[in-house]
């Protein structure tokens, strides 16, 4: 091997092969068959269930864990699915820990809840690994619907609309379906191919076409899906990302986190992925915390992940933050940047320290440098190529509750549209629901 | 540190726990090793007659109820009495016991329901320096077909006749095992007292099929596609070794016999419930099968700290203690009130309770939109059936209402005198009270 993680600069190969696949093998193991029954026998099936509740595509929880208690995953992952189609990766990547297992009550009484994920990932997993789908679709309606981003929200949608009789046309701008689900969380939440297997199997359902390389702006317009097709779904996600607008964001080194994001799950080979001896991540997110995460198991010596306010207003969990640390990743909380210069052959990235009062962050006066051969922004996606018809609001496509935008006949969902949380699950439900209010009004 | 030294039909040993007849006491390897980690006594398994032995199956013998994490809650068997050679067996019991007098040795007997039979064995048990007896009239399967075990334990006269053949015959005490495969097990303890016997141990195992092979479609466990009924044992059936050893207890004919109790026997606490029904000592045998002979250093050390807890110095001190206050349901005081209390600080809002009191029970649980759960004392019975389902212990308890204070539900005073179903005015039989 010819370098390490004290190699200066940005350098590939970092560690070894094995040391690498350890980094990024599952970050949670499955769970056996006998602790999958252990687990869910710790499920009380309360009554009007919290978990349920806080579950954005209100999976009926302890219905699935009891039919794991039973020796039926099968059916158990029927209950998902029914709500959630990507109920296998929401499985992985829903941070549990702020929605269902927050509220379980067997975390309110002992602090160690239900453990609802792994559970849920037991129950698809053993379903999908038969490569049922589990679902048929009703008789054809002639409608065809048009549906703009294979991500959560358009695979969620294109699969219920699919269900209930319509074809749907389903137009993706990368080479790949899965959304985010395949280019933007860390790999060690998805291995073994899992975003895209789950595409394969949720596209089994039949009645769904998938072109690649198309996107409103690139090929389509709003005005020829509307005239070709019953109805429009936009799930097309949010493909800008936000400037650090300080000095020195253009010199080479700087990137996206999102870009380096995608292009590490995206290798073949991680020992060819290059990282930094020093990494600085800017921003309080989950990107921010997977692009500093997964530096760190590249073989990054020293990794920082620079926010601007305090822990608790981080939108990455105290979870995701933990783990960051665990993994020797180094949270600066309350400070900002000012401006990135060359130093040497790095780059020396200057912070300010900053406090926050009544809401408002201003600096204190003090600031640090800290020394960087890569800076990731991660601090925020921003909404790009929305069709000029549509009402906007706060950056988002503005949509109602039925995810209905200002344009009749269009409708959109995921991080592209107003309301809810950037959650994988909160994407499905609004593509799920789309798809509903869609099938209403045909 | 409490003395558990216990003393049943004159047997001494260290500790009142016995290890029932059964696997674990077939042979001098197993016995000595029992001994070894600290249990007061054995039931040695089963012998049957001179001659060639009993066989067994050589498939499955067993079959579970397992609870969470397959913890062992019943166990259900096949097996028949000992298919070891008499001689070998004698000779195992009389090595054994020479080398441990301090510990107890019951041989089991099950032998053909003629006098002949049992005029032959008993001299050749005597022989072993054994301290007693137990007869076998409990195993419901196999045996049962070929005229013996649960077969003589369901006729009472068969019982009288094989005690008194036993009292005859042998010189120590006699203990006659009865089956709960019947329907009064006043009957058969009777008749044991009857025939003179020094005491009753129970229960044995109760019929069972523990489960079914839905792919097979026969029952468990399964010998070349067929199943049999076994003997159905552990946690599971302690609640009805329970019922059956206090009406034995209680019964004004049979009070007084001393009892072996038997049944799902698992911890300190269990062979505590046992013996203040009126058992002179336990037996216990799915737990040791489960769990290896260590256990019964739990039993020991529970049973010490209770007893030095409650001040007891000797197993004699509780035993019975609790036969008193065993009654039947029309003596129960009807007067006496209680209302199911929500602790809100330990309440982890499942709502278990309030799903199973709106939708099986008296809509006495009130849930408020935040998940707030209130007792609406003018729709509760009492039933217990919340204060069960609760998973958190002693968050919702049983209030007793003061004489003086209205029931919600009755719109009555609660009042102090005693009053039961034998007073109770809606009961014809009813004797005015006085």
């Amino acid at each position: 091997m010819s370098n390490s993680t004290s190699t200066p600069g940005i350098a590939a190969e970092r560690l070894e092969g094995p040391a690498l696949k350890d980094n990024f093998s599952d970050l949670h193991a499955p769970l056996s068959d006998h602790e999958a029954l252990v687990a869910a026998d710790r499920c009380y099936f309360c009554h009007d269930a919290p978990c349920m509740t806080a579950c954005p595509t209100s999976i009926d929880i302890p219905l699935f864990i009891r039919q794991i208690s039973t020796g039926t995953p099968e059916a158990s992952a029927k209950t998902i699915f029914s709500q959630n189609i990507l109920g296998g990766m929401c499985a992985r990547v829903c941070p549990t820990e702020t929605l269902c297992e927050e509220v379980c009550v067997r975390e309110v009484a002992e602090g160690k809840p239900v453990e609802i994920g792994r559970l849920q990932r037991y129950a698809t997993d053993t379903l999908m690994a038969q490569g049922e789908q589990p679902f048929e679709r009703a008789a054809s309606t002639g409608k065809t619907i048009a549906v703009v981003g294979a991500g959560p929200a358009g695979l969620a949608c294109a699969h219920k609309l699919a269900m209930l009789g319509h074809d749907v046309v389903l137009f993706e701008a990368r080479s790949k379906g899965g959304g985010l689900n395949e280019f933007g969380i860390a790999a060690y939440k998805s291995v073994d191919g899992f975003a895209q297997r789950e595409v394969d199997w949720l596209l089994g359902i039949g009645g769904i076409t998938l072109n690649y390389g198309q996107a409103i702006g690139d090929g389509l317009t709003l005005e020829s899906l509307q005239a070709d097709y019953d109805a429009v779904f936009l799930g097309m996600g949010l493909s800008g990302v936000n400037a650090l607008r300080c000095e020195g964001e253009e010199l080479a080194g700087v990137s996206d986190a999102v870009e380096f994001i995608a292009d590490l799950r995206q290798a073949e080979d991680l020992r060819k992925v290059e990282v930094g001896r020093n990494v600085v991540v800017i921003g309080g997110g989950m990107t921010a915390v997977d692009a500093a995460v997964q530096s760190k198991l590249l073989g990054a010596q020293d990794v920082a992940l620079v926010y601007r306010r305090g822990k608790e207003a981080m939108s990455a969990s105290l979870y995701e933050q933990e783990l960051a640390t665990s993994k020797g990743v180094r949270i600066i909380y309350n400070a900002q940047p000012m401006k990135v210069a060359k130093s040497g052959k790095a780059l020396s990235v200057e912070f300010a320290y900053t406090k926050t009062k009544k809401g408002k962050l201003t600096r204190t006066g003090e600031s640090f440098n800290l020394p960087a051969d890569q800076v990731f922004k991660a601090i925020g996606q921003t909404l790009e190529g929305a069709p000029d018809a549509l009402a906007i609001d706060g950056g988002k496509i503005t949509v109602d509750e039925n995810g209905q935008t200002s344009v009749a006949g269009v409708w959109a969902g995921g991080d592209c549209a107003s309301g809810g949380d950037d959650l994988t699950v909160t994407a499905v439900a609004e593509g799920r629901d789309a798809a509903l209010n869609i099938h209403s009004t045909l | 540190m409490a003395d558990l030294t216990t003393t049943f039909v004159g047997i001494t040993s260290p500790n009142p726990f016995w290890l029932a007849s059964a696997p674990p006491t077939d042979k001098e390897y197993n016995v000595r090793r029992a001994f070894e980690a600290g249990w007061g006594g054995v039931v040695w398994k089963t012998l049957g007659s001179e001659g060639p032995p009993v066989v067994n199956v050589n498939g499955p013998r067993y079959g579970v109820i397992h609870g969470a994490d397959r913890r062992v809650l019943g166990l259900n068997n096949i097996e028949l009495i000992t298919d070891r050679d008499l001689y070998q067996n004698l000779e195992e019991i009389k090595r054994v016991k020479a080398d441990y007098p301090d510990r107890a040795i019951i041989v089991s007997l099950m032998v053909p329901c003629e006098e002949e039979a049992w005029k032959a064995i008993l001299p050749l048990v005597e022989d072993t320096g054994a301290d007693g007896i137990e007869l076998n009239f409990g195993c419901p399967h196999g045996m049962a077909e070929r005229g013996m075990g649960s077969a003589v334990g369901q006729v009472p006269e068969y019982i009288e006749m094989v005690t008194r053949w036993c009292k005859q015959y042998y010189s120590k005490p006699v203990i006659v095992k009865l089956t709960p495969n019947i329907t009064d097990i006043r009957q058969p303890a009777a008749a044991a007292m009857r025939g003179g016997a020094d005491a009753v141990s129970l229960i044995n195992t109760i019929n069972s099929i523990i489960s079914v092979d839905l792919d097979a479609m026969a029952p468990q466990p399964t010998i070349d596609g067929k199943g049999t009924h076994g003997g159905y044992c552990g946690p599971a059936v302690k609640p009805i070794a329970m019922n059956m050893v206090a009406e034995i207890a209680r019964s004004p004919e049979t009070a007084g016999l001393p009892i072996s109790g038997i049944g799902g026997i698992t911890t300190w606490r269990d062979a505590a419930e046992f013996m203040v029904l009126g058992c002179g000592n336990v037996q216990v045998c799915t737990a040791a099968m489960t769990y290896g002979f260590k256990v019964v250093q739990e039993m020991i050390s529970g049973l010490s700290q209770w007893m030095d807890e409650k001040g007891h110095t000797s197993v004699s001190d509780f035993a019975g203690a609790a036969v008193p206050n065993v009654t039947d349901w029309q003596y129960l005081n009807l007067n006496y009130v209680t209302k199911a209390s929500i602790s809100q600080d330990d309440c982890i809002s499942c709502g278990r309770c309030f799903a199973a009191c709106e939708d099986t029970s008296h809509q006495a649980i009130l849930m408020s939109e935040d998940r707030v759960f209130t007792v609406d004392n003018s729709e509760c019975v009492a039933c217990n059936l919340c204060v069960e389902v609760c998973p958190v212990e002693d968050c919702i308890t049983m209030v007793v209402q003061e004489p003086g204070s209205v029931d919600e539900r009755t719109g009555k005073p609660v009042v102090k005198e005693h009053g039961d179903w034998t007073k109770h005015p809606n009961n014809p039989g009813a004797v005015a009270a006085e």
